[in-house]
């Protein structure tokens, strides 16, 4: 068994703006099993930081318990890091933000760690638009506790050595459209194609930023009754259309035909091109977007893509007017401001 | 792209760079592992088998399977394969025991060698254990041909040749040495079965410039010059020595001219530095002695002063290439260099010379006067007659003989049986797993780091001192070991099964070199630009499986691959495999 990733590397290898290659964002060999849809996430994450010139010490990325909680050790090994309580992450991402919003905060999570255990800490991040990236890495089972099936699980889907399941599944991206999140999206760890650009977008988005990647357990939900199977969201994943993703300092180069096109800018100024888009689909209509959601689910497909975006989101530090500068940044002439200041305040009170 | 045929043995093949670059293609990862391993023997009896003198090539080998190794293309520098062979020629046990048994019953054919060079030696220990009778002929008092005369015994001690002459020569060749065959019809007349001939590239090439004559013998030809100092005609040479030619024999000559006496010697080359065809080693080692090498200039005299040879004058000239890339030496216009010589030799080039073929035999010559060879059969016009070495296309070098000689054997013993000789048997492959467990390999699939490791040499004030002292000290074993532990094992094939891919992409993720993409098929140059990582060595084959279920096909650039096993350990449904590819040539009397 190898424990180490070779050092050499593509002596070709693309170098973004920073000078960096895709190899300066991985991480450590993955511990996971062969085969894992959480490696091909990583994989994603690497390659998304890579194109949009990320400066690596500028990222934070935050989990809690799972087999999803121990990837962030596998990609972007030069960021920050935190490896919070089960189901706890959005608290340290929530205090972490407050304290610095400098940084881009990547939340990583599994099912169980949100949909079970910090479910109350995810409602809660949404509800308060807290300005990050949360991407749940879904298998529908515990596979670090040998499979069990999770609250996704799909009513009656059964792993490996399991009965279908008979509980109906919690949908995180519905739930998150009802609770008001900014950006929801649900992709599959074997499209990159699809899922780089996504997490692209969701770091540029302002707010909270959900992306629910069903990511097949190889292990113990990866049989022919599962659907969280490559072979069964292979099928069965309907895309709501393609989604290009260009960084604000690059040259948009493609063309798309009139009609068959929407173009976002972000709030960084890169710019969000969606074509093919679903007629059945307005992203940018929240009760749309759960029109469609629950029609797809009904007809059993697994609906993929941009599923909405709000391009007015006013993320937390908005709503709370914090301070634009790192707390640590702040000197003691910043937080005592003196006499005078007090008295005024005082005095606005009288 | 059309799916890759891997049951083709020379897709395999060609992955395996400095084996596939090997004229005699010699297995080498499976060598160089045996060395990693400390097995010698086995790892000489590997190279023995393909390449016959590995003490000799593992000391002198023109060595084209390094530019071709794959570590140079991921870093600074290949694995020293060569050297390493050395050290399997150190460090070896009793070998004689592990040789094929030679029939003391003969098979009643009669082969006669000319030339007891690479190319014969070869034939001979091809044929031998098949129970031809073989009679080798050279004007040489002792075997080894050019190994003998022309590489000095500072770069291959004579006993290293004379034991690795004499595996074949004791296998009871019959030797007619000192003799000089001047007549193919009295060979002929002799009624042999099949002749090879061996001869080499034995003319030393001249240079007719005003002043030629009067210079009388202070000027030399470098191959028989070489050769006189190797049979200890002559002990030394002139304080001011200048040598023309700028390739491997020019850089015998200096250095040899150094330990005889010289003390300002000097190489002198028409063409820049760059281009000179000595290889880089050779000139880097005849640097490091003190000599000079001063390129643009072109001899134009020898001058001479009360009859004797006072130094020569030269033409600085510079290279210009025209849009074909092609290159002309171009007078600077500057006054002609005067350099003081007392000897000059001349290595400048080597010509065949076959004066003593009869033109009347069969045997058809082309317009440069080189017998007409099957560059497959190594047969000429006649078809008794076969050429090898230098002595069937021009000069190349020994490993190539060595290839030449394989190649003539196979041919002349189907000529003697009355077979075809166009009718070559295949080359023996094998392809196993190397999987012992679920992550698990029997090959060492951890890739190191290091850098390579320079071979140490002999102190120079001692190697100056003494043309016999060999310069280079070799690896000792740990060096060996952790040279060897810098191959990367390109043997170990990457074989993939599309039957089992599930497509979860957790062989694209891993992969360090970003060998493996998972994409639309289409043609190779259009494939070729939107792979994980840019594919434009076009050397480097792509291996395109069939249709996978999403339509897409797995696409893996060989280029860059570490071999390292990871695509494969992170498989969930070993849909890769680790399989490691023995690949040997035919020789004689193995059939198809």
């Amino acid at each position: 068994m190898s424990y180490q990733v070779p050092k050499f590397r593509h002596p070709e290898l693309p170098r973004n703006e920073l000078g960096y290659t895709r190899a300066d964002y991985e991480g450590s060999i993955s511990t996971l099993c062969a085969g894992c849809g959480h490696d091909s996430i990583s994989g994603s994450i690497v390659r998304a930081c890579h194109e949009l010139s990320l400066e690596p010490h500028k990222i934070a990325k935050l989990s809690g318990i799972g087999c999803s909680s121990k990837s962030p050790t596998y990609f972007l090994g030069k960021s920050h890091g935190f490896n919070s309580v089960h189901g706890r992450m959005p608290s340290v991402v929530t205090g972490a933000a407050m304290a610095n919003r400098d940084l881009l905060y990547l939340g990583v999570s599994g099912d169980g760690d949100t949909a079970s255990i910090g479910m109350g800490q995810f409602t809660h991040a949404i509800r308060r638009n807290l300005n990050m990236v949360y991407i749940v890495m879904n298998n529908g089972c515990y596979g670090l506790t040998k499979g069990q099936d999770s609250a996704t699980a799909d009513e009656g889907s059964a792993s490996k050595k399991g009965d279908p399941n008979p509980f109906g599944a919690i949908d995180l991206p519905g739930l998150a459209l009802q609770l008001g999140a900014t950006f929801v999206a649900r992709s599959f760890s074997g499209d990159k194609e699809q899922l780089v650009p996504l997490i692209k977008a969701a770091m540029s988005h302002r707010g909270f930023a959900l992306i629910d990647v069903v990511s097949p357990c190889v292990t113990f939900n990866n049989n022919t009754a599962s659907t969280k199977s490559y072979e069964f969201v292979r099928e069965h994943a309907a895309a709501t259309g393609t989604v290009d993703f260009v960084p604000m300092r690059e040259e948009i180069t493609t063309s798309y035909p009139p009609g068959q096109s929407q173009e976002v800018t972000m709030h960084d100024g890169s710019v969000l091109h969606l074509h093919k888009l679903s007629e059945e689909l307005d992203p940018f209509c929240r009760s749309s977007a759960m029109m469609a959601l629950e029609r797809y689910r009904s007809s059993g497909q697994i609906l993929t893509g941009l599923i909405y975006m709000d391009k007015d989101s006013r993320d937390l530090h908005e709503v709370l007017e914090t301070s634009r500068r790192p707390l640590n940044t702040l000197a003691e002439e910043d937080l005592c401001p003196g006499d005078k200041v007090l008295q005024n305040i005082n005095a606005s009170l009288r | 792209m059309e799916p890759t045929d891997v049951k083709n043995p020379e897709y395999f093949h060609k992955v395996v760079d400095c084996q596939y670059a090997c004229p005699a293609h010699t297995p080498v990862p499976e060598y160089i592992r045996l060395i990693a391993a400390r097995r010698y023997t086995e790892a000489y009896m590997i190279n023995w088998e393909s390449n016959v003198f590995p003490g000799v090539l593992g000391r002198t080998c023109d060595r084209p399977c390094e530019p071709a190794c794959r570590r140079g293309r991921i870093e600074k520098e290949p694995v020293a394969i060569c050297r390493l062979k050395r050290v399997a020629a150190d460090n070896k046990g009793e070998v004689r025991d592990r040789m094929p048994a030679i029939p003391e019953q003969k098979n009643g054919k009669r082969i006669a060698c000319i030339g007891a060079g690479p190319a014969s030696l070869t034939v001979a220990r091809d044929l031998m254990p098949l129970g031809y009778s073989i009679d080798i002929y050279d004007n040489q008092i002792a075997g080894g041909g050019m190994m003998r005369s022309q590489i000095p015994s500072f770069r291959l001690p004579i006993q290293v040749l004379d034991e690795e002459v004499n595996f074949i020569l004791d296998m009871g060749v019959t030797t007619f040495f000192d003799i000089e065959v001047t007549s193919m019809q009295s060979i002929i007349d002799k009624g042999y079965d099949a002749i090879f001939v061996g001869t080499g590239a034995p003319r030393g090439k001249g240079l007719e410039l005003p002043g030629l004559a009067e210079a009388g013998d202070a000027v030399h030809v470098g191959i028989d010059w070489l050769s006189s100092v190797a049979f200890e005609h002559i002990d030394s040479i002139g304080k001011k020595v200048l040598v023309l030619g700028g390739g491997n024999t020019a850089m015998d000559c200096c250095r040899t001219s150094k330990r005889l006496g010289g003390e300002d010697v000097r190489v002198v080359v028409r063409s820049p530095f760059a281009d000179m065809k000595a290889s880089p080693w050779e000139k880097e080692d005849a640097m490091h002695e003190g000599i000079p090498i001063y390129d643009n200039h072109t001899p134009k005299e020898f001058v001479i002063e009360d009859g004797k040879l006072k130094g020569m004058l030269f033409e600085k000239v510079e290279a210009k290439y025209d849009d074909n890339g092609k290159r002309s030496l171009v007078p600077t216009g500057e006054d002609w260099v005067f350099m003081e010589a007392d000897d000059v030799l001349m290595a400048i080039g080597q010509e065949n010379a076959f004066p003593w073929i009869e033109r009347d035999l069969g045997i058809d010559f082309d317009k440069w006067d080189m017998p007409v060879v099957d560059e497959t059969s190594f047969q000429s016009t006649n078809p008794k007659i076969f050429f090898g070495g230098d002595a069937a296309f021009g000069p190349e070098n020994v490993i190539t003989a060595v290839a030449h000689g394989h190649q003539a054997a196979v041919s002349i013993d189907l000529f003697c049986r009355g077979e075809s000789v166009q009718d070559r048997p295949a080359p023996r492959t094998n392809l196993i797993s190397q999987k012992m467990g679920i992550h698990e390999w029997s090959y060492d699939n951890a890739v190191e780091n290091d850098e390579r490791y320079i071979v140490p040499l002999a102190p120079l004030e001692k190697a100056l001192g003494d043309r016999k002292v060999e310069v280079e000290l070799g690896f000792d074993q740990e060096m060996g070991f952790k040279e060897a532990e810098r191959c990367l094992n390109c043997d170990v094939q990457t074989v993939f099964e599309e039957s089992r891919c599930i497509e979860c992409d957790a062989c694209v993720d891993i992969c360090p070199t970003d060998c493996i993409s998972f994409t639309a098929n289409g043609d190779e140059q259009e494939l070729r630009g939107r792979l994980s990582a840019p594919a434009g060595n076009l050397a480097q084959d792509l291996y395109v499986s069939e249709a996978l279920p999403t339509t897409r096909v797995m696409v893996k650039d060989e280029n860059v691959c570490l071999h390292c096993g990871l695509c494969a350990e992170r498989c969930p449904t070993t849909a890769w495999d680790m399989q490691k590819f023995l690949y040997n040539v035919s020789k004689a009397g193995q059939a198809a």
